[in-house]
């Protein structure tokens, strides 16, 4: 659980360099500075670390395994290409590892009732089962048009008990989902945890969440030297708000023999407009809380994105991303829906394992990536999810009828 | 001294409240803001809130998320918001711009404070910029001789209120409860607590916005605070009318009823 300094460079009172800190109401000021301060009493807390080290091996199931895929890698220059598998995480993606801390940290404020956002459903799926888990009441935001998508989380997070409450305000998709969620908070403070999916928003979010998900780079890391006597080559991670991506990089910030590359949602194409590469093709701005890239226009105003993945589909994005990216020590490229559904059918039929639509993104960069560092090369993607969500997407896509 | 500036000792002379209406730029159309406006002026509102517009305005209720939508529809930006801060000096009364903190930055910041400025514009209200993050913009305004408003919730500490009222200029924008914009059937019971907690840490005018949309209302208010804001109830005058004609006629008289009420409180 160590930080060392460096990996924590200019995250100064949730700064990284120019980019974080915190652009919101008054009303939520007292909220995000108890959240903050729970946090960090937490993390240095033995108990709250047992507790939380124990949920992860007896109800996420952690570690995560690693799998190496030898067929795929034929088709990405020979390289050695390296899976951790977090799709095989209780609720089938990276996201419960986040929000069983913030559930952990909520019973700890005494609060009884979490608001979260989704895109996909991952996230609310996944808020939805630390909820039931925990005895919280649990409201989920989600964009009307989402709710269409994902419709199978839909009923997944009511089984589980939560109440979702689809949102018809703007493009009806993630970014209107966490406006009004922020609208709830802003509301129910008192009473309310806002479970913020991932690595943006307000300080504490970036860096608390991110001290959530730090455990995938850390396993990652062991367990790569332990199979390959070295250190990977590359990392590469899907990045919409950029949640995974950050929580395999971090261990290797440090490591500059590492490269660290996000895979953005390309969309149609970044030059077409339509897309979801806020950091690509975006410009620092304010979005939700924080400062980071966002895709606007020339007045400020928030421009929708576009993506076949519900879980990219968001024109905001991590801090610490922007930052990692302006000092060069990671890199960001932008993936099309076409790309990503191509290696979405190459994981399936090389590997029998079908990968969430937004982890398509980072497959479709590690084809790109091994291609250019030939066969001596390791490298390690984060399979930050299981595509059972996407079923439907991917019959539609490539015309399998569903009766 | 700015015009919002010599408004409150005005009305401090003259011991009421200041009424204070909300009307974003481009709504219902560009040219119908500049009739609002002036009927704002005619019907004796004391000062207007010019509202930039913006896509993600999360501390904004149904009515102003739906009036927002309209005027960027319409095509509004910040050359529009300038204007209508024009249209509103040029008759006479002080005038403000609330905008989210984003379309400020992308603008340039002292480019933005310059231009306030040379609208007559009296000082910027930021419902999402924390005195934290303020250090370049509160450089910008003092620069350009404009008040820059914080808005003081609730929730507001007793340790951090001294910190947000330091930084505010022109008044302190006490907001009424915890939420978002919005009309509401009564003003919270706490408005008054707040607006006490307030004045124990600055001298400076207090006005109190979030479901103020009666008469009644207005004159509860303007008994203990300086300035009584109104946005929603306009808005919705507007929206419910079945022509721009209508809609005019209504705010007139939701306008002259709370100009009456600010009179009344004390």
């Amino acid at each position: 659980m160590s930080t060392t300094p460096k990996e924590d460079l200019g995250s100064i009172l949730g700064h990284f360099g120019p980019y974080g800190g915190r652009f919101v109401p008054e009303a939520l000021i007292g909220a995000l500075e108890e959240l903050e301060a729970a946090h960090y009493t937490a993390q240095s807390d033995p108990a709250f670390v047992a507790e939380l080290a124990e949920l992860h091996r007896t109800y996420t199931g952690r570690p995560s395994i690693i799998t190496e895929a030898k067929r795929f890698a034929e088709h990405a220059g020979g390289a050695r290409i390296i899976l951790k598998r977090e799709d095989l995480n209780h609720t089938g993606s990276h996201k419960i590892n986040n929000v069983l801390g913030q559930a952990l940290l909520t019973k700890r404020m005494g609060k009884k009732r979490i608001i979260a956002e989704t895109g996909a459903g991952q996230h609310g799926v996944a808020s939805a089962t630390a909820a039931a888990l925990m005895g919280l009441e649990c409201v989920v935001y989600m964009g009307e048009e989402d709710t269409k998508r994902q419709a199978l989380n839909v009923a997944r997070m009511k089984l589980l008990g939560a109440e979702v409450v689809p949102v018809t305000t703007g493009s009806r998709t993630l970014k209107d989902a966490i406006n009004e969620a922020m609208r709830d908070w802003v509301t129910n403070v008192e009473t309310t945890h806002y479970l913020l999916g991932t690595v943006a928003g307000p300080h504490p979010f970036p860096t608390m969440v991110r001290d959530f998900h730090k455990i995938i780079g850390e396993e990652t890391r062991e367990q790569v030297l332990a199979l390959t006597g070295r250190l990977p080559d590359a990392v590469l991670a899907c990045v919409g708000g950029g949640s995974n991506a950050i929580g395999i990089f971090h261990r290797f910030i440090s490591d500059p023999s590492v490269r660290l590359i996000g895979l953005e949602a390309g969309g149609d194409g970044v030059e077409t407009g339509r897309h979801a590469a806020t950091i690509t093709g975006g410009t620092p701005g304010v979005l939700h809380g924080t400062r980071s890239y966002v895709l606007q226009d020339a007045n400020g105003q928030t421009v929708e994105s576009h993506s076949i993945s519900a879980g990219l589909d968001y024109p905001g994005v991590g801090p610490e991303h922007a930052y990692l990216h302006d000092i060069g020590r990671a890199e960001y490229r932008a993936i099309t829906d076409e790309q990503a559904m191509h290696a979405f059918a190459l994981l399936s039929k090389t590997e029998g394992i079908i990968p969430a639509i937004e982890t398509a993104h980072a497959l479709a960069g590690a084809l790109q990536v091994g291609n250019e560092l030939g066969k001596d090369a390791i490298i390690v993607i984060n399979l930050s999810g299981r595509g059972d969500k996407d079923v439907q997407t991917a019959a539609q896509y490539f015309g399998i009828p569903l009766d | 001294m700015t015009a919002l500036d010599q408004l409150f000792v005005k009305v401090r002379a003259e011991n009421r409240a200041a009424l204070i209406a909300y009307i974003p730029a481009g709504f219902p159309s560009q040219a119908g803001c500049a009739k609002v406006i002036q009927t704002f002026i005619d019907a004796g509102v004391d000062a207007i809130e010019i509202g930039f517009p913006y896509s993600d305005p999360v501390m904004d209720g149904p009515t102003i998320q739906a009036a927002a939508v309209t005027a960027l529809e319409n095509g509004t930006g910040a050359a529009e918001v300038m204007s209508a801060l024009k249209v509103a000096t040029d008759g006479g009364v002080a005038a403000v711009v609330m905008t989210y903190w984003n379309p400020i930055e992308r603008y340039g910041v002292s480019e933005f404070a310059k231009a306030i400025a040379a609208n007559g514009g009296s000082g910027v209200i930021t419902p999402d910029l924390t005195i934290e993050e303020s250090a370049s913009w509160l450089g910008a305004t003092k620069e350009n001789s404009i008040n820059p408003i914080y808005v003081i919730a609730p929730s507001t500490s007793d340790a951090r209120m001294p910190k947000v009222t330091a930084a505010c200029g022109g008044f302190v924008y006490a907001a009424s409860l915890m939420g978002v914009t919005g009309a509401r059937n009564s003003v919270s019971s706490g408005a008054a607590d707040l607006v006490a907690r307030i004045r124990t840490t600055t001298g400076l005018p207090v006005a109190v916005g979030l479901g103020v949309s009666t008469r009644e209302q207005a004159k509860g208010v303007a008994a203990y605070a300086d300035g009584v804001i109104v946005g929603s109830a306009f808005i919705k005058a507007l929206q419910d009318a079945p022509n721009e004609e209508a809609g005019l006629a209504a705010v007139k008289e939701l306008a002259t009823e709370l100009a009456k009420g600010v009179r009344e409180g004390r």
